[in-house]
This record gives C-alpha cells, sequence and structure tokens, in this order.
C-alpha cells in the first residue's frame, strides 16, 4: 500500500479519494475474512471495464494483487480472466476493437496513462502462454533472447543469466549437456519451462501465466507448480487455470469470475473449503450455476 | 439454518450425485443402528433383560463392519471426486462422525456387557434411576446429533452440545451419590461398582454426541467449533447468514 502515494492518477474518473481506500474495502463481498494487512499490493485494479466491439467483458472489476504470492483467476470460460490477465501487461492493445476503461495500477503506476511505455511495461511483467512458445533457436538463444535485445553484449553475463534463469526454471539439470541444440527438440513440459525460464532471465517483477499446464501431462504439471511455488519468492504471480485443482495446489489467494464480474475474491485455503457466495460455491463443486 | 437437503442432486456429475447421497444415507443407516443400540443397552440394564444385552452384544459388530466400508467410501470420493466446499466438507465430516458413532457402539456394547453381569448378580437394583435418566438423556442426544446431520441443522446441533453440559453434571451427582451407596454398605460395592461403569460409558456416549454435533456445526457453517466453550460455538452458528 505504501507505494500508492506515488501513483498517478486519471484525472477523467470520479474517485478522487483512492488514496485512502483501503485493501480490503477495495475486495467485493469477501465479508470479514480475507485479511490482507500483512500483504504489500503489487496490482491494483480500479473500475476496469473492457468491451470488444460492443461487448462488455469486463464489468467494472476492483481488486488488489499482492507481492511475492501466488494469486489464481477461475472461472467458466468466457468469464474474463484471460481477459483481465492480458489487462495487466496490455496485451489487449494488440485487439483493434477493445476499449479499456478504469485503472490497472502496478506498483502505484497506473500502466494506462500516456507517457507508459509498453515494451518496459512487458519488460517488467512477463507473460507465458497455454502453449509453449519458444522461439526456432537453440535453448541457451531462447533464454539470453530478451537480455540481447537490451544490448547485452558480453558472453560472461549471457552464460551466467542463461545458467540462472534455466535453474530457476528447475531445467538447467535436464538441459545443461545441450544448450546449443534446437528447442523444438524439448518435451511439451521442458519447452514449457523453457519459456518461464526465457520470461525470467530479464527479471520482471510479475509474471502472468495464461493456463500453463493445460497442454502437459500430469508429471510435467507438478513440475510446473514445484516451479511456481518456487518462483514466488521473487516475483508476484499471477495464474490463470481451469484446473481447480491446479488452483487449490499452487495459490495463495483466489479470485472466482462470471460473466465478466469479479464474485469471490479470497484466501485459498477458504474459498475451497468455505466460499462465501453460492455462485463460488456451485462452480468449485460443479454443481449447476 | 436448515439447508435444502436436496443439495447434492444439483451436480453435473449425476454419478457423483448419487455417491454423495448414498454415503449420507449410509451414515443415518449406521446412526439409526447405534443410537437403537443406546436405547437397548439402557433398557437391558433396567428391564434386567438378558437376551435383549446378548443380542446388543451382537449387534456390535455390525456397527463396526459399517464403520470400515462408510471409511472406505468416503477415501474412494476424495481420490476420485476431489470434492470441494460443501462436499468436501460433507466427506470430511462424515469420514469423521463414524469414528464417533463406532464409539458410541462400543460403549452400548460395554454397558450390555455389565448388565448381563448385574443380571447374573440378581440382586436389588441400585442407583438404576440414575442410568435410567441418564441413559435416555444421552439417547436423545445422539437422536438429535443425527436428526441435525440429516437436515442440515446447525442450530440443533448446538442444543446437541449444550445438553452435554448437564449430562455431565447428572453424572457428577449421581457419582456422588454411588459413593454415598458403597459406604453405606460395603457388601454392594462390587454392584455399584459395575453401575459406574455403566453411568461412566453413558457419560462417553453424551461426549460423543456432543463431538457428532461439532462436527454438523462444521458441515454446514464451515466454521470449525471443536473445543471452542458454548458461548463461542453458539457465536459461531448465530453469525452465520447461510440459509
Amino acid at each position: 500500500m505504501n507505494t500508492e502515494s506515488t501513483m498517478n492518477m486519471q484525472t477523467s474518473l470520479p474517485q478522487t479519494d483512492k488514496m485512502t481506500v483501503s485493501a480490503t474495502t477495495a475486495l467485493p463481498q469477501t465479508g470479514d475474512r480475507l485479511s490482507m494487512e500483512n500483504e504489500t499490493i503489487k496490482i491494483q485494479v480500479n473500475d476496469l471495464k473492457l468491451y470488444y466491439g460492443n461487448d462488455q467483458a469486463l464489468k467494472g472489476i476492483d481488486m488488489v494483487i499482492p507481492e511475492r504470492k501466488v494469486t489464481a483467476f477461475i472461472g467458466p470460460s468466457g468469464c474474463g480472466k484471460s481477459t483481465l490477465l492480458r489487462c495487466f501487461n496490455r496485451m489487449n492493445d494488440l485487439v483493434d476493437i477493445c476499449r479499456i476503461t478504469g485503472e490497472v495500477l502496478i506498483g502505484g503506476k497506473n500502466i494506462y496513462d500516456r507517457d507508459v511505455d509498453v515494451a518496459e511495461l512487458r519488460r517488467n511483467v512477463g507473460m507465458v502462454f497455454q502453449k509453449p512458445n519458444p522461439f526456432p533457436k537453440t535453448i541457451y538463444e531462447n533464454v539470453a533472447y530478451g537480455l540481447r535485445l537490451q544490448g547485452v553484449r558480453s558472453k560472461r553475463v549471457l552464460d551466467e543469466v542463461v545458467e540462472q534463469s534455466l535453474r530457476s526454471a528447475a531445467l538447467w539439470d535436464e538441459v545443461k549437456d545441450r544448450l546449443h541444440d534446437n528447442a523444438f527438440g524439448m518435451s511439451g513440459g521442458q519447452q514449457q519451462r523453457l519459456v518461464i525460464a526465457r520470461a525470467i532471465a530479464i527479471q520482471p517483477q510479475v509474471l502472468l501465466l495464461d493456463e500453463p499446464a493445460s497442454a502437459l501431462d500430469p508429471i510435467s504439471t507438478l513440475k510446473i507448480e514445484e516451479l511456481i511455488n518456487d518462483l514466488k519468492d521473487e516475483y508476484t504471480i499471477v495464474i490463470v487455470t481451469h484446473n481447480m485443482q491446479q488452483a487449490a495446489r499452487v495459490s495463495d489467494y483466489t479470485a472466482f469470475m462470471y460473466m465478466g464480474e469479479l464474485i469471490e475474491f479470497g484466501d485459498t485455503n477458504t474459498l475451497f473449503t468455505n466460499p462465501g457466495r453460492k455462485q463460488t460455491e456451485d462452480y468449485i463443486t460443479g454443481r449447476y450455476g | 439454518m436448515t439447508r435444502e437437503n436436496d443439495g447434492f442432486s444439483q451436480h453435473i456429475s449425476q454419478q457423483f450425485n448419487d455417491e454423495l447421497e448414498s454415503l449420507r444415507t449410509r451414515l443415518l443407516e449406521m446412526g439409526g443402528l447405534v443410537e437403537k443400540q443406546v436405547y437397548d443397552a439402557v433398557t437391558a440394564l433396567i428391564e434386567a433383560d438378558g437376551k435383549l444385552a446378548e443380542k446388543v452384544r451382537e449387534n456390535d459388530n455390525a456397527t463396526n463392519a459399517m464403520e470400515r466400508q462408510i471409511d472406505e467410501e468416503c477415501m474412494r470420493i476424495l481420490a476420485r471426486r476431489q470434492p470441494a466446499a460443501s462436499d468436501l466438507r460433507l466427506v470430511v465430516n462424515i469420514s469423521k462422525i463414524i469414528v464417533d458413532l463406532e464409539r458410541i457402539g462400543d460403549e452400548a456394547s460395554k454397558i450390555a456387557r455389565r448388565a448381563l453381569q448385574l443380571i447374573e448378580e440378581g440382586q436389588a437394583p441400585r442407583g438404576y434411576v440414575e442410568c435410567r435418566h441418564i441413559g435416555y438423556h444421552v439417547h436423545k442426544m445422539v437422536q438429535q446429533s443425527l436428526d441435525s446431520f440429516a437436515r442440515y441443522d446447525s442450530r440443533q446441533a448446538l442444543e446437541v452440545a449444550q445438553e452435554d453440559k448437564i449430562v455431565d453434571r447428572e453424572y457428577k451427582t449421581a457419582m456422588r451419590e454411588m459413593v454415598t451407596y458403597m459406604m453405606e454398605d460395603p457388601r454392594s460395592i462390587s454392584r455399584v461398582l459395575n453401575i459406574l461403569w455403566v453411568l461412566r460409558s453413558l457419560e462417553r456416549v453424551g461426549d460423543h454426541a456432543r463431538n457428532v454435533a461439532e462436527h454438523v456445526i462444521h458441515m454446514v457453517e464451515g466454521t470449525n467449533v471443536r473445543h471452542l466453550s458454548l458461548k463461542r460455538m453458539a457465536e459461531e452458528v448465530g453469525r452465520s447468514g447461510r440459509s
């Protein structure tokens, strides 16, 4: 919360007293059961509305995402969870018919302000997609790619970062002898971890994972989950998943979305054992909503 | 705080509905049997009915077998369905409730054994009034705790927990009385000791009924009220806005 004093507010928005709004009051319907007093807020979303043409995909989302924790978004298909995730590094800018109002503050700064450098934003907010998308290059070059873009030339630095990133992504031992093989020769699970290694090589602050394990087998899935758990000491992680057990396993906080609205946001343990809203209950227990 | 019982019928998976429903039914079956065991054991004692006492002893095997079966079923559901939220609370609490029910069955069996001994010795009954009073009291508690389970009624469960306090008091009074009997007439000591064991068992039945009630509250409200004072427990039940 301390970061908010420096935040840059969009003057077109009616709320002017946001500096005093505490994290807990910004959350919908979680009652007295969610305490985020001990958390530092990394991302704050204020009344975020998103339209694809005439369709409203996000209907005024207010939420906070704590730093160095794993936050999972769950909900049925088309509920807006991936859309919301993509708002955090402005991936929706690439969609022509997309229109956005409201604010997304990351570290207190509204990323939709005019003066924001989107390339810089995406450097800070890395993203991993459902299907692993390594570049058609060697394993080494995949990881080193971001650094080379930044102009890093030193082989020593590159070697070091590549090794460190691959180690962080729990991949080093499997690939250290074939760093210069083409990345397409790896298994799907390895490719996904490679993509994560590539994302963390440039040391982002936030890591967005959009269904990172949905195309993987159970063992690779567990490895990714294990990795998420290791990475949360350093990164703020937001994960979208269809697999509720996965959300229950890896996340500290869970947000349940439905039809473009945030229905419930809470501590994962509570949300999966005793949810506060009936819609959440129906969804996670597999009932008709 | 009652809740619709047919909440299980709304899963997308019909088979999951059936599994949960059957689990619930089996628990109530086991509960029905155990409850009858307590009633029969107390009646066998008071009416010196050796046959009935024998029957209680035999039935104990049935409750043990039921406990094992229901426990296995709970495991299977956890492994295969990975239930969440209210389903999870249902399955986990059922697997706890059956432990208490099985113990209640054990206590009933112990009472029946004492009853058989007392019948053999065949002397004028002493302490039977107390046994009958406490016996029927705890029997009612068992009944009510099962009712509260069937109806998802956390208020009724709370009442059972509150009753347990009264039983504890009655038990203490009865104990004092038994001590007086023994002092008055040392020849009665061995008989009164048997009665003491019966009273002890009944008091335990009350404790287990309270445990069952606490599991029901957890299942319905989602708050664990184990080892909380009655006052706190009442607050938790009262606070909930569930319907």
